[in-house]
């Protein structure tokens, strides 16, 4: 059914659909919405047999999920940020145990300095936890997503994490074609645990393991992810018959078969480059795109196969490999290994700094001719980084750098008009 | 693409009027994005949300940075910032004020729009008569209604109805239905 609706009540619509058992809530933004609304219709009746449990913390809420997963409950929760960060000890819990509960990353910045807004830096430090990571590229995608990994979760007995854009997706009112109950129910069947704790059945887990089997556990755990490759096209097709809709998989091109300049990215942000690709496209500039919408595991061979037929590769992520550059980057030149071409990295929109038209207007033109740093960082205020570097070379106590660069830009917020 | 520009203050409902100027809009079968610039918003600090309409799918995620039409819910922002930033030349303004525009000081800033694309309101005196409390911003989509015709009076009372339903929601189409009324006549 088409609705109307923010990003957030969507993917709790879509959560609902598929009749979870425990939802551990604690808020956090942007994700809050989200177990907001799931709450709503826990209380109203619209999710029935269901668990909603306010929890103190993030690591409390993801360690009751892996409770009551471990118990052979369908699980979700969601969080974003420092709750991420908070949650890391349960997180790497979760996929060690081999437990599909799905979580929902309303995707922000990581502090210090303290910010709210999106970028993806949050998903990426948990990279390679042992989660099978899905972003989401519009808000239809964020909740045929969520549909898509409780299978693809339960499938593998593996958590998977859908990430969202916070803000730009969650807090978006749009279009969105809710499915309706029935149509997920034949989609996805009722959970059957791989493992669980029964009283009339009793099993432990979560044993120690000594180094004379942690390797193998440890195998097993990647041998999983590298079936993922595989299983995760295969639900996207079982979707697609169901749901008429191309939601998930590894990888989405857009323009990409002649391109000669090729922009891989991931998230959101592919429906602003795509106006752009558009625009130069009309100009007969030969630009294309790769989305990647499993970074986790990350479809290598796939991304090889559409970088093998372009003349250079422009990588644009939201988070950054502080001391070396690009997070993104370095995993799709592993994808570009035994090809000559350049690979650019570029870092922008961290902390929520608009992507604008504009500036990636510029960026690829400057691309196509080559004339890009190895790792460049869209829209930074180079003059305001310089008086900075000066200052720290001329003063022993130079102070804050937050605050000192909140003090050359000016305290008003400019953010808000701009 | 009809893209539009929402000003106010924390606590004037800026991004509730940002969402159902979207939600009219797709009750009459177009595509819409309402968004807010999100920010730890409280009372009284200037908020910013945006809505764009089309026939096609919303692709981009930019801010509104060159407005069709700019509502402004508070006119002492145009002091504190600039509000006028990226309105091109047959760009329309609507303003929630009793006073007129000289009196706002703003005369040579609008100067360059077209007659008939600068209309005040005075939405919170309409919004304390029909709804009592000083919310403006059901009252300027009525307005909006009127001067720019991108969305049905019809729709903007069906959206208001959906975000809140009862009788806040039925005092709130009144007002809206006033100002876009008294808007039509004017114009």
């Amino acid at each position: 059914m088409l609705k109307q609706i923010e990003g957030s009540h969507g993917v709790a619509e879509a959560v609902g659909l598929c009749r979870p058992e425990v939802i551990c809530a604690y808020p956090i933004t942007p994700q809050t919405h989200i177990v907001e609304d799931l709450g709503v219709l826990v209380k109203g009746g619209q999710i029935t047999d269901c668990e909603f449990i306010n929890v103190e913390s993030e690591f409390a809420a993801l360690s009751v999920g892996i409770g009551s997963s471990a118990a052979g409950a369908r699980t979700y929760t969601a969080t974003a940020s420092q709750g991420l960060l908070y949650m890391a000890e349960a997180v790497y819990n979760a996929s060690g145990l081999g437990l599909p509960i799905v979580m929902t990353v309303g995707n922000r910045a990581i502090g210090s300095p303290i910010n709210i807004w999106n970028d993806q830096s949050d998903s990426m430090s948990m990279r390679d936890a042992g989660w099978i990571q899905l972003f989401a590229e519009t808000n239809q995608q964020a909740i045929d997503v969520h549909i898509q990994a409780f299978k693809i979760a339960e499938t593998l007995s593996m958590p998977v994490m859908v990430c969202v854009d916070g803000f730009i997706l969650t807090h978006a009112y749009e279009r969105m074609d809710v499915p309706d109950q029935d149509q997920v129910d034949r989609f996805l069947p009722p959970f059957e645990p791989r493992q669980v704790l029964d009283p009339s059945d009793p099993i432990s887990i979560g044993a120690m393991v000594g180094p004379e089997a942690f390797t193998e556990v440890r195998y097993m755990e990647h041998h999983k992810q590298l079936q993922a490759l595989e299983i995760i096209p295969e639900i996207n097709k079982e979707f697609k018959e169901i749901f008429g809709r191309d939601s998930g998989g590894l990888i989405s091109t857009y323009r990409a078969d002649d391109a000669d300049t090729l922009i891989v990215t991931l998230g959101s942000v592919i429906g602003t480059i795509s106006e752009v690709i558009d625009e130069m496209r009309d100009k007969g500039q030969k630009i294309g795109a790769v989305t990647i919408r499993s970074f986790r595991p990350f479809p290598l061979d796939e991304i090889h196969e559409v970088l093998k037929k372009t003349q250079r590769v422009v990588v644009f992520e939201k988070c950054l490999a502080v001391g070396l550059g690009g997070i993104v980057a370095s995993n799709v030149r592993m994808a570009h290994r035994g090809l000559t071409t350049p690979v650019y990295t570029v870092i922008g929109g961290l902390g929520g700094r608009p992507i604008t038209r504009k500036s990636l207007n510029e960026l690829f033109e400057k691309a196509m001719n080559d004339d890009l740093e190895e790792t460049s960082f869209l829209d930074l205020k180079q003059d305001v980084v310089d008086h900075e570097i000066d200052r720290a070379e001329k003063f022993n106590r130079s102070g804050a750098i937050a605050e000192n660069v909140l003090r050359q830009i000016g305290v008003v917020d400019v953010a808000k008009t701009s | 693409m009809l893209q539009v520009r929402i000003h106010g203050r924390g606590g004037q409902g800026v991004v509730s009027a940002a969402e159902m100027l979207s939600v009219s809009a797709f009750l009459e079968g177009k595509h819409a994005q309402a968004v807010p610039s999100f920010g730890s918003e409280r009372m009284g600090a200037p908020v910013v949300a945006f809505c764009r309409i089309d026939d096609k799918e919303i692709r981009l995620r930019e801010p509104v940075l060159e407005p069709n039409a700019l509502i402004v819910q508070d006119p002492t922002l145009f002091q504190a910032i600039d509000v006028f930033n990226g309105l091109p030349d047959d760009g329309y303004l609507l303003i929630n004020t009793g006073r007129d525009i000289a009196e706002l000081g703003i005369e040579k800033a609008v100067a360059r729009l077209p007659e008939g694309h600068v209309c005040t309101v005075p939405a919170t005196e309409i919004a304390m008569k029909y709804v009592k409390r000083p919310l403006p911003n059901a009252v300027l989509l009525g307005a909006l209604s009127a001067i720019t015709g991108v969305i049905k009076i019809e729709s903007v009372e069906e959206a208001i109805k959906s975000k809140f339903p009862g009788k806040i929601g039925e005092a709130n189409i009144a007002a809206a239905r006033a100002a876009y009324e008294s808007t039509s006549t004017k114009s």
